[in-house]
């Protein structure tokens, strides 16, 4: 077993656990470090794939902007106490079962389909640095790029709007 | 590092993509605060991405990459507006539970 595979199977296995633990955990601050975990990791695994612009942009929208305003919300609801009541039983139950049976299904159409690996082999060619990045992304997707600023914009816009609050005329 | 997907196979990151979307999706079904289902989508969206970049590797290719970037930009939009949403909803009604959401039923 090589050290790549060591590695990657670690980063699975801190990946789904702190995804787990982010769903199980009742107080929603310790849910928010436990994303923050797993963010982390996945940016482990962007890096072992080889994108490090990727994995830095990951770590600072994810991470960084995304984890803040999840972390405001509950400060701001002061939501830090363990008192949400669970759905009713049966919810619960079909829940579980639910994700049991798309996890079983997912998995063996996976396994069943045709093993692809093999086909893999590497030309050499550099694909992923920030330079062949950014000429992909100023020259075939330039008009979805700004379009992004527009989107962002707009979402300013209304965050503003939604969260102000109503005066009384 | 170039031959890093010949050592680990493109067959495992669809098998942890494929769970971490099941984990997010069991999150939205299993849960009542608010903010951990839009923590769940997270993890949806983030398993998705994953298996992108893999298979940007997997092919040579950069777009995969760059549409990562976009669906980046949605998130962080989509994370926002959500997230003030939530906030209105808890003024208006004093909980962020989503069983109590239901001010539309007949």
């Amino acid at each position: 077993m090589s050290t790549v595979l060591i590695l990657f199977f670690v980063l699975s296995a801190v990946t789904l656990g702190s995804a787990f633990l982010t769903i199980y955990s009742r107080n929603p601050i310790h849910s928010a470090i436990y994303l923050v975990i797993c963010f982390f990791s996945i940016a482990g695994h962007y890096l072992l794939l080889n994108a490090q612009f990727l994995a830095i942009v990951h770590i600072i929208v994810y991470s960084g902007a995304i984890m803040i305003l999840f972390l405001f919300t509950v400060m701001l609801m002061n939501l830090n106490k363990e008192d949400e009541v669970h759905k009713p039983r049966m919810a619960r139950f079909v829940a579980v079962s639910l994700f049991a049976l798309l996890c079983i299904i997912l998995i063996a159409v996976f396994m069943n389909s045709k093993p692809i690996a093999d086909m893999y082999d590497s030309s050499g060619e550099d694909y992923q640095s920030i330079k062949v990045l950014g000429n992909v992304l100023l020259n075939e997707y330039m008009v979805p790029f700004e379009f992004a600023s527009v989107l962002l914009l707009v979402a300013m816009i209304g965050t503003v709007l939604l969260s102000k609050k109503e005066t009384t005329k | 590092m170039q031959n890093i997907l010949e050592q680990i196979g493109i067959q495992n990151y669809i098998f942890l993509s494929s769970i971490l979307f099941c984990v997010g999706v069991f999150g939205v079904l299993y849960r009542r605060n608010a903010i951990i289902v839009f923590m769940s989508i997270e993890i949806m969206l983030n398993a998705v991405n994953l298996l992108f970049v893999a298979f940007s590797t997997y092919h040579q290719d950069a777009q995969g990459q760059v549409f990562v970037f976009f669906s980046m930009a949605v998130a962080a939009a989509e994370v926002a507006v959500g997230l003030a949403i939530v906030v209105s909803i808890f003024r208006n009604l004093g909980s962020i539970d989503v069983a109590n959401l239901k001010k539309l039923k007949g």
